[in-house]
């Protein structure tokens, strides 16, 4: 129920003084005065408190219990991050302040520009993009202006494997290259020969997300930065998947020039539902002057200051200086870390998602199957086939179990596709649990399909029609009154 | 008679108009279609190229034009019900009709019997 169905005439959750002080007139153009009331909800205090309370308990989060959504990297981020960015000293900043009030803002934003450097093995960052695919959007703006300045203007050709996500040719395509699709060799890696043979002087660049979307580890990595870069274009790095290799392996010794991280997948800010994000784009030296402004500099005597100089910067990609939030719970994050801690991280998070893979593939086919990175994807196109469920039931299945399901049909080089990612914070005991509910479901596939098939019915709303809700959304809710045709 | 791509593609040749349309096979790989991104009528397109792009509640999976030549029609009543994609994907749920070029390029594709068995080989 919404809160608006709640609403009845003249009730209300609060109870003013009479007014002491004359009416007056607003001052202002006639057209600009509102004629009918807002029509906000008409509720009493406890009212709302039971409406939230109630909407709160029906929601699912990592607080509440496993959720291996492949790609999203949610894993448990710690408390304390949220306290220290809610923290007044911070919260309460304001972005116009003058800068010598900033200090601390800055000096904190300027430390961790130089710890994602140290992370990544890039030479300078901006901290301005506000999402992955922000991110990825400045990057491409980065390459275009780059081959621009150097009188390029042909190359206009971005090379992106088949298994990338979707954000890159969207990205890329918003930035007016032609996209360019590579496709994956056997085993699900870039195939070096298919990419030999788009490689030409109109080539830009290429994107690559490595561990790739099977959780993969691109092994011809270097051979391929070191194509693209023979053919002039550019290599930009996906780094949404850093949990994977954090303390491990560098980007920038990988070979390449631009890179993204999400802040908001690994460095404690969840992922999804809307934001707040924060995706700093990290650059070699040679393209430092074409990050968006500003950057954060150490002037003299030690105080902070902002740099907008760059001779050929992008601009601005978002206002101010990004989302301070995030930056502070990334902040939090890798110093309370350290660098021992991240690695471990890295390490615990591969650990989990191979276990988990081993553990399944006992019943179920695992797509490209070798050791994985931080996730990988079964293939349940023989289930379907044999069976008749598709991922889709088993995936609707699983939340009538007490789990969040596993992202569905992506990557989409895998039919039938569910890609799982444990996270480093789960327990043994927590993937032992999902690996049951996994067979347990197998078993109701191949007994009892229609179980599968009308799930969930423990959710406090069964199956959607999701093809109904595409054809024919409904964004907005009405009145009774304002419906009809 | 219908002729397939290996790209799950079909097309029924009359004179020198081609119907074009996905497979049942391919429908039911995609699963509810939700939304069909039609080309302009005068499009012209050459055999291979994306002819059309249509939206599941999985994906969005290009169109393959399975032979060369120009947009005549496009069909309408996909806009208001893509899911005829669904309900009858070798028939109502045909997509676009080409004016052809070149009727040699039928012979390289399939015909029904060749193409089940293609199917079968994929999964
Ligand atoms: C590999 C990859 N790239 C890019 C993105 C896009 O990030 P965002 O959702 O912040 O735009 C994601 C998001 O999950 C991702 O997994």
């Amino acid at each position: 129920m919404l809160i608006f169905e709640r609403s009845r005439n003249g009730r209300s959750a609060y109870s003013l003084p009479p007014m002491d002080v004359p009416e007056s007139v607003l001052d202002m153009e006639p057209h600009l005065i509102r004629k009918v009331e807002p029509g906000l909800p008409e509720v009493s205090e406890l009212q709302i408190v039971r409406h939230y309370t109630e909407l709160s308990r029906k929601n699912y989060a990592v607080d509440v219990g496993f959720y291996p959504l492949g790609s999203c990297t949610m894993k448990y981020n710690p408390k304390l991050n949220d306290a220290l960015a809610e923290s007044e000293d911070l919260s309460f900043l304001h972005p116009y302040q003058d800068e010598a009030d900033l200090q601390g803002a800055l000096e904190l934003m300027y430390n961790l520009q130089n710890m994602l450097c140290e992370i990544t093995g890039m030479d300078a960052f901006s901290l301005q993009p506000a999402a992955g695919a922000h991110g990825e959007l400045t990057g491409m703006l980065i390459i275009r202006k780059y081959h621009k300045v150097n009188g390029n203007t042909h190359k206009k050709k971005i090379l992106i494997p088949d298994s990338a996500h979707g954000t890159n040719p969207a990205s890329a395509a918003m930035v007016g290259f032609e996209v360019v699709e590579i496709k994956s060799d056997s085993e699900g890696l870039v195939d070096v020969e298919e990419l030999k043979k788009h490689l030409d002087e109109n080539v830009a660049g290429i994107m690559l997300t490595n561990p790739n979307t099977l959780g993969l580890f691109e092994k011809n990595v270097s051979e391929v930065v070191q194509l693209v870069h023979e053919a002039g274009g550019l290599a930009y790095y996906d780094g949404a998947n850093l949990n994977a290799i954090m303390g491990i392996a560098k980007p920038g010794e990988m070979g390449f020039d631009i890179v993204h991280l999400n802040l908001h997948k690994t460095f404690s800010t969840p992922h999804g539902m809307g934001g707040p994000g924060s995706g700093p784009v990290g650059v070699k030296k040679f393209l430092e002057e074409y990050l968006p402004v500003p950057l954060i500099q150490e002037g003299e005597g030690g105080s902070y200051t902002f740099k907008y100089d760059l001779k050929h910067s992008i601009g601005k990609v978002r206002s101010f200086y990004g989302n301070f939030s995030v930056l502070v719970r990334a902040y939090a994050y890798i110093m309370s870390m350290g660098a021992e801690g991240l690695k471990k991280v890295s390490e615990m998070a591969v650990l989990n998602a191979n276990y988990l893979r081993k553990r399944l593939s006992e019943r179920f086919k695992v797509a490209y199957e070798r050791i994985c990175m931080h996730e990988f994807v079964l293939d349940n196109y023989p289930v379907w086939k044999n069976l008749g469920v598709k991922t889709l039931d088993m995936a609707k299945r699983l939340l009538d179990l007490g789990f969040h399901a596993p992202t569905i049909y992506f990557p989409l080089i895998v039919k039938e596709a569910m890609m799982i990612e444990p996270t480093e914070t789960e327990s043994k005991e927590e993937l032992d649990r999902f690996a049951e509910a996994m067979f347990r479901i197998l078993e109701e596939a191949e007994k009892e399909p229609d179980i599968l098939r009308e799930a969930p019915k423990t959710t406090p709303v069964s199956r959607l029609d999701e093809a109904k809700a595409s054809r024919h959304p409904v964004v907005r809710w009405r009145k009774e009154e304002e419906r009809g045709s | 008679m219908k002729k397939f791509a290996k790209s799950h593609e079909w097309v029924e040749v009359e004179g020198k108009t081609a119907v074009v349309g996905i497979s049942n096979h391919a429908q039911e790989e995609l699963g509810d279609v939700v939304y069909v991104d039609l080309p302009e009528p005068g499009k012209e397109v050459k055999k291979g190229e994306v002819l059309c792009t249509i939206e599941s509640v999985k994906a969005a999976a290009d169109v393959y034009s399975p032979v060369s030549g120009k947009v005549l029609e496009v069909n309408k009543n996909l806009e208001e019900k893509p899911e005829l994609v669904n309900e009858s994907p070798e028939s109502n749920g045909w997509l676009v009709k080409l004016e052809i070029v070149d009727e040699s390029e039928l012979s390289d594709l399939m015909d029904e019997e060749e193409y089940r068995k293609f199917c079968e080989s994929e999964g």
